[in-house]
């Protein structure tokens, strides 16, 4: 069965989203809420223009010259796990073309109930690397952040360590919303448990994509919330132990 | 020929026998496969001498741009006394020669026209001298005045109307490399002597037109390169054998093109491909033991600084086409032979190191013989410094090789020449937007309301039918390159008369090839035009003469920038159709035409002569840059950008395909290591798709807008960017070109 997909858009240059030159698909559709989400344009399920994994393949394998060993294609969004068939279909094509895939992911439609799984466990045939983004350990403050508990992410995490699937742990820092040193040695602990972390990212939180929550006539809540200091930056890299 | 001394331990024969440069390389150089570790900082010397020459560099600036001038001497290759950075510390300098007796003094060249000379003087408040006005009116023509002579009302129509712009008919052609390493490898005497052998066998029995033409341009040749001897020796040197060092070798080739630079303040002055070259010596030197790595690294260094501190007397209106006083002392670095080997040297190291050791610079423009078989700790090292200073170009190696072979230079911002051999006449280049909104208009120019073009019939319904538009233009396109090749053929024939460049010909085989090098402005414009035509619907709008002034297009329509092969497939079109119509023309002295798709910073001004075009760009915005895609057009990143320029076929546009790209360091990787290997990922993926040139910048929007801001920072004294086919430092830049600069498209992702 061919699936379509709503697609955002695709950016032939990603050097941040996972290792090497990418080509980065955002997929439309999230359900979380993030107050500092920087592509709010990619909520709605609904957007964006429709395109098949073939025509996406195609588009992305006119990049293969760029990649080397490292490079290959992320799949982001919204949260691309909301169009898990699709997402399967475009990764096993990858694979078979043999690209390097990524999926971006909050973590926030993974759930143990057998149909999911199995779907997932599909999908994980075909992922090389997960970037899962881990937003808060402390659940009240998650929801806060997301709207969401963060139940069915950390259940994802300790998930893909079962099945040893390679992931990058990436934590986005807002000051006053996600820059606890409490929540953040939480965090750090949590990961030692996990087997299969290959990498810890802190991304600074920016405020780039502000000006399209005007765009689309929303509040923005974080107007008045600067990018965090380097001192803080620093600190959270030290306690997530990616600096000594 | 004889064998010389100073040949001690070199290999091979036929660079012996014959003038060979090439050969010679060939048969000496030691490849370098390592990394960047062995190279040396500043000596106390070079600190000393290059923070001399920042103070000077502040005071010219603080003087309005230029710290001093000659008014009453007429620079020639023995006018000057001999000059030094600082004449209390003349002994530091380990490579001398200055254009004039002081340190960023220029020279007075009436050769290319007296008025331009005057002009430059008075801008900068000085008054030049009644006598020299008086001969180069009354008693010595010049190259502007014959051109000005010889012009049709047709051509001073096109040039007045700016449909072909910045040609070299106020200001000297340039893009004439000498092989100044002739100098160091045989010395002057024997190279007199050739030249003397080749005026001999010149014209035997016949005596036409073109024989005597050469015969006086080879006893120019001969007399210039005596007159480089008497200069040296004004410095001390004796450079009549060849260089027995390292030292002498780059003070003879330096004392080459400072003969050169003496005589000519062509629009590019190239110093050529020295690097490998310089290295043979170096390493003969270093293997001898008398000399130190600091002591090479010094040598360059001082060389380079003399690169940095060129300069001519411009005017105000060749400022605004080429702004932030560039020379293109363009220097080629790297490169693969044609056997296949890499032909990249510790010295190749050496001059990136200079932009480490002394800063950032525009000058020398240090460009990069890309191959992506190049050594991986060269290609990284490279990549290094462009992270760090924004200051190099590459160029495509695997491409120019086919063409060039693998002694050829930059002989301008971005095109190749092959070293000694050839030499091209530059063309500056014609406004193929405008040739749109001529067709439409059956010949008439929007902005004057003239009929410039022939009146052919204009379009007259609502809406641009798309066969209808690409009929007219293609008949407009071959009178535009008619008159164009016509204006170029007389503009080369009247400086070859008036303006001979005899010390750089001196340095080429007198059986010269020649390259006609026309360009193209406005490229991406009239692909996206061209693609809204025939893609979305476009209304014209017209004034009450019936012109169409401005366009109305509604509906999406594929863009040049995006991979996408709708619109790139008109780019490819028009580049060929161009250059099949240039090539139809008859070029003067049998000329190889060419063409290229670069516009320097000329961009600025030629979109202010542009009225509103179908794609959205309206009445007086800058065009997007050489082969750049338009502003805002590109939709999908990066890559999708640099993949539709690759696309453009450079066997059609050998004279080079611009482009420059401006990356965020923070979209290029998290830290230095991860930014080098996705910029030499970049790099390999582009040039292995047969793409021509790419400017790498560096930077974000926000250090723009701060040093243009707050120019009188320390950190931006020496803050070089990288436009269309050259570096430039930004605070040097007009105003207009500033904001230019900002608002093209920073590729950063979210």
């Amino acid at each position: 069965m061919s699936h379509t997909a709503r697609i955002h858009s695709v950016e032939s240059f990603g050097a941040a989203d996972g290792p090497g030159v990418r080509y980065v698909i955002f997929l439309q559709g999230c359900s979380m809420r993030c107050k500092y989400c920087h592509n709010p344009d990619t909520w709605d399920l609904n957007g964006g223009e429709e395109m098949s994994a073939g025509q996406l393949i195609e588009k992305a394998l006119r990049y293969k010259a760029y990649w080397k060993a490292d490079g290959g294609i992320t799949v982001s969004g919204g949260e691309p796990l909301l169009q898990i068939d699709f997402l399967t279909e475009l990764l096993k094509l990858a694979k078979e073309n043999n690209i390097n895939t990524a999926i971006d992911t909050s973590g926030i439609v993974f759930s143990q109930q057998k149909d999911f799984l199995k779907k997932f466990d599909t999908l994980m045939k075909y992922t090389d690397l997960i970037l899962l983004d881990i937003k808060e350990m402390d659940s009240k403050r998650h929801k806060i952040i997301t709207g969401h508990d963060n139940h069915n992410v950390l259940e994802m995490a300790k998930y893909l360590s079962q099945i040893n699937k390679p992931v990058w742990i990436r934590h986005v820092l807002v000051p006053e919303y996600s820059d606890f040193d409490d929540d953040l040695k939480q965090l750090s602990e949590f990961i030692e448990k996990l087997d299969n972390v290959k990498k810890v990212e802190v991304l600074p939180y920016h405020s780039l994509g502000a000006f399209k929550w005007k765009t689309l006539g929303m509040p923005y809540d974080l107007e008045n919330i600067s990018p965090p200091e380097k001192g803080r930056i620093e600190n959270a890299e030290r306690i997530l132990k990616i600096r000594e | 020929m004889k064998k010389f001394e100073q040949w001690h331990g070199f290999k091979g024969v036929k660079w012996t026998e014959e003038i060979d440069t090439r050969d010679f390389i060939q048969n000496n150089y030691t490849p370098y496969d390592g990394d960047e570790s062995f190279l040396e900082g500043p000596t106390e010397a070079t600190n000393k001498l290059w923070s001399r020459l920042m103070e000077l560099q502040k005071e010219e600036r603080a003087k309005g741009g230029v710290l001093d001038m000659d008014t009453d001497i007429v620079s020639t290759i023995t006018s000057h006394e001999p000059g030094y950075i600082d004449g209390d510390m003349k002994e530091l300098e380990r490579i001398v020669g200055l254009q004039t007796d002081k340190p960023l003094k220029r020279a007075f060249m009436p050769f290319g026209g007296i008025k331009m000379a005057e002009e430059a003087c008075r801008t900068y408040g000085y008054e030049p001298s009644p006598l020299l006005h008086k001969i180069f009116t009354d008693y010595h023509k010049t190259h502007n005045q014959g051109v000005f002579d010889a012009y049709t009302p047709e051509m001073r129509a096109v040039r007045k109307n700016k449909i072909i712009t910045g040609l070299p008919d106020t200001y000297g052609r340039g893009r004439i490399v000498g092989d100044y390493r002739r100098i160091a490898l045989y010395g002057i005497d024997v190279l007199v002597e050739k030249k003397e052998e080749d005026l001999h066998f010149c014209g035997n029995g016949k005596m036409r037109d073109d024989v005597i033409r050469q015969r006086e341009e080879i006893s120019m040749q001969i007399k210039a390169l005596k007159e480089m001897k008497v200069m040296a020796e004004s410095y001390g040197y004796d450079i009549s054998k060849p260089a027995a060092n390292a030292k002498e070798a780059c003070q003879w080739l330096y004392f080459g093109y400072l003969a050169a630079i003496k005589t000519q303040n062509g629009a590019a002055m190239s110093v050529g491909r020295i690097s490998t070259f310089l290295d043979i010596y170096i390493q003969r030197d270093l293997d001898n033991k008398t000399i130190s790595e600091s002591e090479a690294q010094e040598l360059i260094d001082h060389m380079v600084m003399k690169f940095r501190m060129v300069k001519f007397a411009r005017i105000p209106s060749y400022n605004e086409l080429f702004s932030g006083d560039p020379v293109w002392a363009t220097l080629s670095i790297a490169g693969k032979g044609l056997n296949g080997k890499h032909m990249v040297t510790k010295n190749d190291f050496r001059f990136l190191r200079t932009l480490e050791n002394m800063g950032p610079s525009p000058e020398p423009n240090l460009t990069v013989l890309y191959s992506s078989e190049l050594p991986e700790n060269f290609k990284r090292y490279a990549a290094a410094i462009s992270v760090r200073t924004s200051s190099i170009q590459y160029e495509n190696d695997d491409v120019m090789r086919v063409e060039w072979g693998d002694d050829y230079a930059i002989c301008c911002c971005v095109s190749a020449t092959e070293t000694g051999k050839e030499m091209q006449f530059f063309g500056a280049r014609a406004n193929l937007a405008k040739c749109l909104l001529y067709a439409i208009n059956g010949g008439i120019e929007v902005k004057t309301g003239q009929q410039v073009g022939p009146k052919f019939v204009p379009v007259t319904s609502e809406y641009l039918d798309y066969d209808e538009v690409m009929q007219k233009y293609d008949e407009m396109m071959s009178w535009l390159a008619s008159v164009y090749v016509h204006t170029l053929n007389l503009i080369h024939y009247m400086h070859d008369k008036y303006n001979y460049e005899a010390a750089e010909m001196a340095l080429i085989d007198t059986n010269v090839r020649r390259t006609f090098a026309t360009g193209i402005a406005g490229f991406s414009h009239v692909v996206d035009s061209l693609s809204a035509i025939k893609y979305a619907k476009v209304r014209t709008i017209r004034d009450e003469n019936g012109l169409v002034v401005d366009f109305e297009t509604t509906g999406d329509f594929p863009r040049y920038g995006n991979d996408d092969d709708r619109a790139d497939e008109i780019a490819v079109w028009l580049l060929k159709t161009f250059l099949r119509k240039i090539k139809q023309c008859h070029t003067y002295r049998n000329s190889e035409a060419t063409t290229s798709i670069l516009t320097i910073t000329s961009n600025v001004v030629y979109g202010k002569a542009t009225a509103s075009l179908p794609d959205g760009r309206k009445d007086g915005e800058p065009l997007a840059p050489g082969a750049n895609p338009s502003y805002g057009a590109e939709k999908n990143g990066l890559l999708a950008s640099l993949n539709s320029v690759a696309k453009l076929p450079y066997e059609y546009a050998l004279d080079g395909i611009s482009n420059t790209q401006t990356l965020n360091p923070d979209a290029l990787g998290h830290n230095e290591n991860e930014q080098v290997t996705n910029l030499v990922n970049i790099l390999d993926g582009y040039f292995n798709q047969g793409a021509h040139h790419l400017n790498v910048n560096v930077f974000g929007k926000e250090k723009l807008i701060d040093a243009m801001e707050h120019p009188e920072k320390e950190e931006y004294a020496n803050f070089t960017i990288r436009v269309s086919g050259y570096a430039v430092k930004f605070i040097d830049l007009t105003h207009e070109q500033q904001l230019d600069v900002i608002s093209r498209t920073c590729h950063e992702t979210m």
